[in-house]
């Protein structure tokens, strides 16, 4: 069979969901018999370098990069999955999303009771940096995604589960106690 | 002695006393029905609509409803369950769920019932409205942003002379449930733990403990919701 090719990437996540992908322990051995890795922080591969089967995204969509991203996943992949809590729903960064930017960046940067070495009292301005959105997004409310992962990490188990279930075109089981979203 | 009644729920036949709501018959005799606003105990309300069922071919709520002879109830069919489903979503929606931060999770009722019936995403976009969290209490913690507005903790925390600790604060979408100010200031810590456990999701905190239970261990982290019920 010839191997599947996958890309990953975490947007406003925590690099948790990879570390979930990470503990799948001794079956990354089976991984990588059937998948080869596009795009993705496991290898390093910064761009695309050919169409993907599988993307896989943490985090939801903090700034116009995890836009633009999310974008790039979704115009490569053929099947795109939203994994853990973030990319579901927003997640913890999703906490900011009752209230206005502005006091976020006043309380972050000038108003905070860690800010005292922002001197200068100015917020981060440099054109490099990506601007930041009214409020955390789903990736789903920004692209299409066709599957999702919930939990905070998914299971091991269950991410491990639905690449196979992908890969080999089997049905998914779904056990009660792999579907969490904690 | 009540009368008996025979009613058939998913074609299950069952002997109830008359007048049991169906939500209590079906319990009794192994059938479990969701719910989430109704609390045994305390008078049902039937705003929550997760025990919607079926008689004689009508949706109606099994915790208001009494049992009567010859009803002929649907309970497990998917085209209730996909109903009940969407409840729950609705639920997730409109209020600030998340359960990763919150101390409820793993013994969380609205949680439950997501894991019962799959909910992988909800269908609706996300409203994120924007709640206050009250922590002027020296034991609980009331939190808007995960309330459903079930009515439980007002029913069900009073003090000796029957006054109410929690009650209803404005209307339509601006509906909160508030602890008064100076009865939560007089609260116990046994009744504010049972206020956190009598609330069916996270609004309702005990302070000065949390993560106490381990995951693995909390009461829907093995076995889903209603299976202690259901034969």
């Amino acid at each position: 069979m010839e191997k599947k090719i996958i890309a990953t990437t975490s947007l406003a996540g925590c690099f948790g969901c990879h570390m979930s992908i990470l503990d799948i322990d001794e079956r990354i051995l089976d991984l990588i018999e059937l998948v080869e890795f596009n795009k993705s922080p496991v290898d390093d591969i910064k761009t695309f370098t050919k169409p993907v089967d599988i993307g896989i995204v943490e985090g939801g969509c903090c700034n116009s990069e995890n836009v633009e991203v999310l974008r790039s996943f979704r115009k490569n992949c053929k099947i795109l999955i939203s994994l853990g809590e973030c990319a579901i729903m927003g997640g913890l960064p999703a906490l900011r999303n009752g209230i206005p930017i502005e006091e976020c960046l006043r309380e972050a940067y000038l108003e905070g009771p860690t800010v005292g070495l922002n001197t200068t009292k100015i917020l981060p301005n440099d054109d490099e940096l990506p601007m930041l959105l009214d409020k955390v997004y789903p990736c789903h409310e920004v692209v299409k995604v066709d599957y999702y992962l919930p939990g905070c990490p998914p299971r091991a188990d269950l991410i491990w589960d639905a690449l196979v279930a992908l890969i080999t075109g089997n049905e998914l089981a779904l056990p009660y106690e792999v579907v969490k979203f904690d | 002695m009540a009368n008996k009644v025979k009613i058939k729920i998913d074609g299950k036949e069952i002997i109830t006393d008359e007048g049991k709501t169906i939500v209590e018959a079906a319990r009794e005799n192994g059938v479990f029905i969701p719910t989430l606003c109704n609390f045994a105990g305390a008078l049902p309300k039937g705003c929550c609509r997760m025990c919607t069922i079926k008689i004689n071919n009508r949706f109606m709520t099994a915790c208001t409803t009494p049992a009567a002879s010859g009803m002929e109830v649907e309970n497990h069919t998917p085209e209730i369950e996909e109903f009940r489903k969407s409840i729950i979503e609705l639920l997730f929606v409109s209020g600030n769920h998340f359960c990763p931060s919150c101390e409820k999770s793993g013994n969380c009722e609205l949680q439950a019932l997501a894991y019962r019936y799959q909910m992988m995403v909800p269908r609706f976009p996300y409203d994120f409205p924007m709640k206050s969290v009250d922590g002027t209490a020296p034991f609980i913690i009331k939190d808007q942003n995960r309330c459903i507005l079930c009515k439980r903790c007002i029913k069900t925390i009073k003090d000796e002379q029957g006054r109410h600790y929690f009650a209803f604060k404005e209307r339509g979408h601006k509906l909160e449930v508030i602890l008064d100010e100076q009865m939560g200031k007089e609260m116990s810590r046994a009744l504010a733990r049972k206020a956190m456990e009598n609330c069916p999701v996270g609004s309702i905190i005990y302070k000065e403990i949390g993560f106490a239970e381990p995951i693995g261990t909390r009461k829907y982290d093995k076995m889903p919701i209603g299976s202690e019920i259901d034969n």
